[in-house]
């Protein structure tokens, strides 16, 4: 137990020590400029073929289920909708992020550990946790929320075709269905949980990364519990999230 | 000059360094020598500040680098520049990016004498033209000689090397060893090698710094460490039978 208390103490040092004031604000913009294309531009591609299938899979399996004749065709669209915005564009697409951006970053700082890359930072006198994480975090805070809007707008377009082209579904009835009780606070609420996932991934992430102690495979071992710690922080943030946002 | 004094240092109740006390002198080359697991790569990151000592004062020119906090130490830090073992170049940038690292943080220089600045550094060691190279793209002395530029970029009064000569052949680490030496002369830096290579000891040190077990057994010069007494010293520099008839001849 006393070393849980150690390790969140440890985070947030680490935190403290990324959010003092920048070495030199000029290099810092470039740097966030360089990770918006890493974290964010480079996942495009698979945030948009998930959520392109998660559209039209979620789309086939309400049709699949409704045997009844009372509850209308419109619900499809209604239950994509709410499906694409409430959970999988924000919380499905940033555990599966966690799996690419906070492996990526936690080898990527754990190999610099074990090169001695960042003790050479040090001795320069350079913050080398605000260097390597700040950057991180604040595009990742600033990215991810557009990768969950591209997400549902893809998810639902996925949906309204394949329900179109299955025959399950007409344009018309899908389309009512999605405006159907629509209200503009819960693509709020899913935004607001984007950019404290975002934080998440990127900060336990860097924070695996950063004490890394050993060779290659301890910088494996830090990739996965970054992974691992990212995944299960994201689930209890979700429910504590939707408590306070929703309720 | 750098000056140590009475540190000790320990891990897990574990002592690593026993009161060391031990001074490194400006111009000169000061080695820090002992066998594996001595403590002699604890002392160099104590002395920069990689780790905290548990006891026992470090003093850069007569500024207390124990007492200060991080910010604090930075002026001091900026002052220093490291050449490491594994070179810990920035893998993801250029030869030329590496030099340039430290003048943009620190340096208030135009983009043009930033590249003047590392032009010349790259002269110094010998890379003339190799700006644009990955770390990956160059051999192990290639990757030493851009370690010592990117240290020497801001031109530091204090030099650490730590086994500048590891995993190089014989003759790129007299190359190595001379190139450390004449920056030395040239800068009147303080400089300290931590090294295994009696070799570059014996040719380049001028003082010599003998860890073991965690203390400071010997210290003196090149001459001297040839005629010691000190048996552990001994075992260390003359470790096998042909070296010990060489010091039987040199004592001779």
């Amino acid at each position: 137990m006393l070393s849980v208390y150690f390790h969140i103490g440890k985070y947030f040092l680490l935190m403290v020590s990324t959010f003092t004031k920048p070495e030199k604000r000029r290099i810092y913009w470039k740097l966030i400029v360089q990770e918006i294309d890493k974290i964010g531009l480079q996942s495009l591609g698979i945030v948009a073929l998930l959520s392109l299938f998660m559209g039209a899979v979620v789309t086939l399996q309400t049709a699949a289920n409704i045997d009844s004749g009372w509850i209308p065709r419109w619900t499809i669209g209604y239950t994509t909708r709410q499906t694409m915005i409430l959970e999988f564009s924000s919380t499905i697409v940033c555990l599966i992020l966690s799996g690419k951006v906070g492996g990526n970053i936690a080898s990527e700082i754990g190999t610099m550990r074990i090169t001695e890359q960042i003790d050479a930072m040090e001795i320069m006198g350079i913050n080398s946790a605000s260097y390597l994480i700040l950057p991180k975090i604040v595009a990742a805070m600033f990215i991810f929320p557009f990768l969950v809007v591209l997400s549902m707008f893809i998810g639902i377009s996925a949906g309204a075709f394949v329900g179109y082209t299955a025959g399950v579904t007409s344009l018309n009835d899908f389309e009512y269905g999605l405006q159907y009780d629509f209200e503009m606070w819960q693509v709020s609420y899913s935004l607001v949980k984007s950019f404290f996932f975002a934080f998440i991934i990127t900060s336990v992430s860097a924070f695996h990364g950063f004490y890394t102690n050993g060779g290659p495979r301890e910088v494996g071992a830090s990739s996965t519990r970054a992974v691992v710690y990212s995944m299960v922080l994201i689930l209890i943030a979700n429910y504590v999230l939707t408590q306070l946002l929703l309720l | 000059m750098i000056e140590v004094k009475n540190i000790s240092k320990s891990f897990a109740g574990n002592a690593v360094l026993k009161n060391v006390s031990v001074n490194f002198h400006p111009g000169k080359v000061n080695f820090i020598i002992g066998r594996s697991g001595s403590g002699k790569s604890v002392l160099t990151k104590c002395i920069v500040g990689l780790m905290e000592v548990d006891e026992g004062e470090i003093f850069f020119d007569e500024r207390n680098f124990t007492i200060l906090d991080r910010w604090d130490r930075k002026d001091i830090r900026q002052e220093m520049g490291m050449l490491f073992q594994g070179s810990a170049l920035f893998s993801s940038l250029t030869v030329e990016e590496n030099i340039l690292f430290p003048l943009q943080m620190f340096s208030s220089m135009a983009k043009s004498e930033m590249l003047d600045r590392v032009n010349v550094c790259l002269k110094r060691v010998n890379l003339e033209g190799k700006n644009k190279l990955y770390p990956s793209e160059l051999s192990g002395g290639m990757q030493k000689r851009t370690g010592i530029a990117r240290a020497i970029a801001l031109n530091p009064r204090y030099l650490f090397c730590d086994e500048p000569n590891s995993g190089l052949d014989p003759q790129t680490a007299i190359v190595i060893d001379n190139l450390i030496r004449e920056i030395t002369y040239e800068f009147n830096s303080t400089t300290v090698v931590i090294s295994h290579d009696m070799n570059s000891v014996l040719e380049t040190g001028d003082h010599i710094n003998f860890i073991y077990q965690g203390e400071l057994s010997w210290k003196g010069n090149k001459q001297e460490i040839l005629h010691t007494e000190n048996e552990a010293l001994n075992n260390f520099v003359f470790p096998s039978k042909f070296m010990q008839q060489i010091r039987e001849k040199l004592k001779g």
